[in-house]
């Protein structure tokens, strides 16, 4: 027998130690996050993946799948709620989108988009954050950080080399740089780490990239996050 | 430098999970964690430097840039703001010639806030490199100047400015009468372990730092698990705005509260136990090793234990500021060496706990309890209470009252019977529970203490009509945006927003959406937040916005929009350039 669990009313089907994102990615059911991406250790900390849960509110990311679940997901109390926190996210940070290279390819404009984000709603926080440029490859623009910790578990799962850590507490959060000078030049880091390529905003970037692919022509120009989000996932998963 | 942390990690055993210990004795050492202690201890212990400075940015007691030799701390809790704190901080700064917040320029004194100290019943209360200094008066700030002038080392200070008393002035069923050393384990062996499992069952004992799960069933689940090892936690991080009560415990029957311990070990099977004490507390450390030391010498501690054929001992673990760490996933991240960042659950530390093995974490009232239940059985405990909250509440009462200290009553106590005992009078309201908990007005004192009431992990703060009710909500907000660890977007930016936007209404810049926007915010932040902190940072407002709604109506202006920010003194950077102040200067916010 498959256990099964349902996601807005659907019955889905599970294995044994899947996350709810991951049986929903593979029933091709779409749950907004930042923070998740399917190759690296859950982190469950954008809670923008929060579903209900037997009335619970639970990350998916995190949450394990059980049999009989029921899970609600598109729901309109939870997508308020998720375009809340996604304009906590623009708030907390710098984000210029219109002058930002990452611009048409960052997922976290993409979320906002999906979640009909149409202003900040919160007032902004413009906080005094700095640029690492001193890497002849990779840039680091610190204004655009959501402490998604993704290049954090990039650099320890796959590439093997703990570039990235956070540090600091609440809103002082802040990611750091292993070396001794701080600076990503001192670091072991090449353009091709996966930690180099997995930032979800434009915090970390590829020099001498920008606009290789004009504005107009990026990936979420064209298509929504959740199909993209989609497909590329659930090709990992499988 | 090098040959300091070379023998303390070295005396340490180089293990990472010290990483707390080694930083905590490099900053008393150096007033910092220097650029080269960072390096080298991330070598010796094996970890990444990264991580050696997210715990040092994390803590609010380690320091990047050095503190004065002379580190003093002011508590900034609400419950020292009513003893005097604005007043004494101000007399500190003259006495001592540094500023609230600063470092003096001879780098001999610094001067800074801190959160709740555990000393409201008897503040307004300070640290001096850590320790204790309650009751602080104009003449006690005067005495110290004047030791700090003469350089005379903390440890020289005359002992009466550390003097912490306990105030006991009710005592139930756990304060009436301590258990003898040993008593309840030999209870424990005679009954069976087992059994006395069923008994402290019976006992209907539930967690008493607040969430209340039932101890037995919590013990039971981890001595269930399948493990090569298993581990008992005593959560001393009483950090709760207002709870004071673990000290004194700590203080008086720190005995009991081992015993508690060794019981839980020796019924679930387990030979390593931590006490995680705050850094507030680090008066109580010496202490508490001798209590170690004494009970390892009466064979209540250490290997065969009353000759029963079963290992287990303690270690204390001292934090190093963070409120964070009273939440217990939070507090085995800690124990680990690393940040207080509270775990995605399940796994629960029943099962996964500290480095991974099954962990019982229980507060330390609740160890107190169940030792004295292991000696008197099930019953006796569960004759005392409410049907759904057994036995008495240790209570930390401070705040406007003739007798702040400890009450210990029954659950099922009404809120009238305490303030009567406690001698408080023209009472406006009382903070259950701490900042985390519940603000309840004076037309509620029918109600009772219980978990299904009026929930507390004993701290009880009272106010009365002289107090203005935005002070105290402004003065929690503030300190959960603080203490927020920052690891969910909702609590992180949250805590933070909730900050700003309680401060633009009481500092009469709210207008008529503002109240609207903060309620909507607090639910935000509730519901979604990652952790019991964040789930309970919008409490103050929710609780006093639920019974007072008027009065932040009557902060409000009459103008249907208020900008978020402040024109003028959004100049003030260009006049400064401009050396200029002439009208011309200035701009006015919108006309009213």
């Amino acid at each position: 027998m498959t256990k099964t669990l349902t996601i807005d009313g659907v019955t889905i089907p599970f294995e044994d130690g899947q996350t709810i994102i991951q049986a929903a990615t593979a029933a091709g059911i779409y749950i907004p996050h930042l923070c998740h991406n399917p190759e690296f250790t859950p982190h469950g900390s954008c809670k923008l993946c929060t579903v209900k849960v037997n009335g619970r509110n639970c990350s998916a990311c995190t949450f394990p799948a059980m049999d009989g679940q029921a899970v609600i997901n598109n729901a309109k109390d939870l997508n308020a709620d998720r375009q809340k926190i996604t304009q906590m996210l623009f708030v907390e940070g710098n984000h210029f989108c219109p002058s930002c290279e990452k611009t048409g390819n960052c997922q976290l404009q993409a979320v906002a988009y999906h979640l009909n984000m149409l202003d900040d709603h919160f007032p902004l926080f413009y906080p005094h954050r700095e640029l690492d440029a001193s890497h002849e490859e990779i840039l680091i623009d610190h204004n655009r950080c959501i402490f998604c910790t993704l290049c954090v578990r990039a650099s320890h799962e796959q590439d093997g080399k703990d570039v990235f850590a956070i540090s600091g507490r609440g809103i002082n959060k802040h990611l750091i740089v292993n070396s001794e000078t701080g600076l990503l030049k001192d670091t072991d880091m090449s353009a091709s780490d996966k930690a180099a390529h997995i930032c979800p905003t434009g915090a970390i970037l590829i020099k001498h990239t920008a606009y290789q692919v004009p504005i107009g022509k990026r990936i979420y120009d064209h298509q929504q996050i959740d199909q993209v989000t989609l497909n590329s996932e659930s090709e990992h998963d499988k | 430098m090098q040959v300091f942390i070379q023998d303390l990690i070295k005396n340490n055993g180089y293990q990472a999970t010290d990483l707390l210990a080694v930083l905590r004795a490099v900053q008393a050492q150096y007033q910092h964690i220097p650029k080269a202690a960072i390096e080298q201890i991330a070598a010796l212990l094996c970890i990444s430097r990264t991580q050696v400075i997210g715990v040092i940015e994390f803590y609010s007691f380690f320091h990047l840039s050095p503190r004065g030799h002379y580190d003093l701390l002011i508590s900034d809790s609400i419950t020292d703001h009513l003893l005097g704190k604005h007043q004494i901080a101000a007399y500190i700064e003259q006495a001592l010639q540094v500023k609230l917040g600063e470092v003096r320029s001879d780098g001999l004194v610094s001067f800074d806030n801190t959160s709740c100290t555990g000393l409201c019943d008897q503040g307004p209360a300070g640290l001096i490199n850590g320790y204790a200094l309650p009751h602080l008066t104009p003449a006690k700030i005067d005495q110290i100047a004047g030791l700090i002038h003469q350089q005379i080392p903390v440890s020289a200070w005359p002992a009466d400015l550390f003097a912490v008393n306990d105030n006991v002035y009710q005592a139930g069923l756990l304060l009436s009468q301590a258990i003898q050393h040993g008593e309840a384990l030999h209870a424990g062996l005679e009954r069976g372990f087992k059994e006395t499992l069923k008994e402290l069952d019976i006992s209907g004992l539930r967690g008493r730092g607040g969430a209340g799960f039932k101890t037995a069933t919590k013990w039971q689940y981890c001595a269930e698990e399948t493990a090569d090892a298993r581990i008992v936690v005593c959560n001393a991080d009483e950090g709760e705005p207002g709870t004071f009560k673990d000290r004194v415990l700590l203080t008086t029957h720190a005995h009991q509260v081992f015993e508690g311990m060794t019981l839980c070990a020796a019924i679930i099977g387990a030979e390593q136990g931590f006490l995680y004490l705050r850094g507030e507390y680090l008066h109580l450390y010496a202490p508490l090793k001798a209590v170690l030391a004494e009970r390892k010498q009466a064979g209540l501690l250490g290997n065969n234990i009353i000759n029963a054929g079963f290992n287990f001992d303690i270690q204390i673990c001292l934090g190093a500021g963070a409120y964070i760490c009273g939440e217990e996933s939070a507090l085995i991240e800690s124990l680990e060496g690393k940040m207080g960042i509270p775990r995605n659950r399940p796994p629960y530390p029943v099962t996964h706990g500290y480095l991974g093995k099954p962990t019982v974490v229980n507060n330390v009232e609740t160890y107190m309890a169940a030792a004295k239940i292991a000696l008197k059985g099930g019953e006796w405990f569960a004759n005392v209470g409410t049907d759904k909250s057994k036995g008495t509440k240790i209570l930390s009462i401070c705040g406007d009252c003739a007798k702040p200290g400890i009450y210990e009553v029954d659950f099922g106590t009404s809120i009238q019977t305490i303030l009567h005992d406690c001698g408080a009078k023209d009472v406006l309201g009382i903070q259950i529970g701490g900042p985390s908990g519940t603000f309840i007005s004076n037309t509620e004192f029918a109600r009772k203490i219980a978990f299904e009431d009026l929930a507390t992990g004993g701290s009880f703060i009272i106010f009365n009509n002289t107090r203005n009710i935005l002070d105290i909500v402004n003065n929690f907000t503030h300190f959960f945006a603080h203490e927020s660890c920052g690891f969910c977007t909702p609590c992180r930016v949250g805590t933070s927003l909730l900050k700003n936007q309680l401060d633009k209404i009481v500092n009469g810049h709210g207008s008529a959406g503002d109240v609207v926007a903060l309620e909507e915010l607090c639910q935000l932040v509730k519901t979604q937040s990652h952790c019991g902190l964040g789930q309970t940072a919008a409490n103050p407002i929710l609780t006093t916005l639920a019974r007072y709604p008027e009065l932040y109506q009557a902060q409000l202006k009459k103008i249907s929009y208020e900008p978020g920010f402040d024109l003028d003194a959004a100049l003030e950077t260009a006049r400064q350039m401009a050396n200029r102040n002439d009208a011309a200067a200035h701009l006015s916010q919108l006309e009213d």
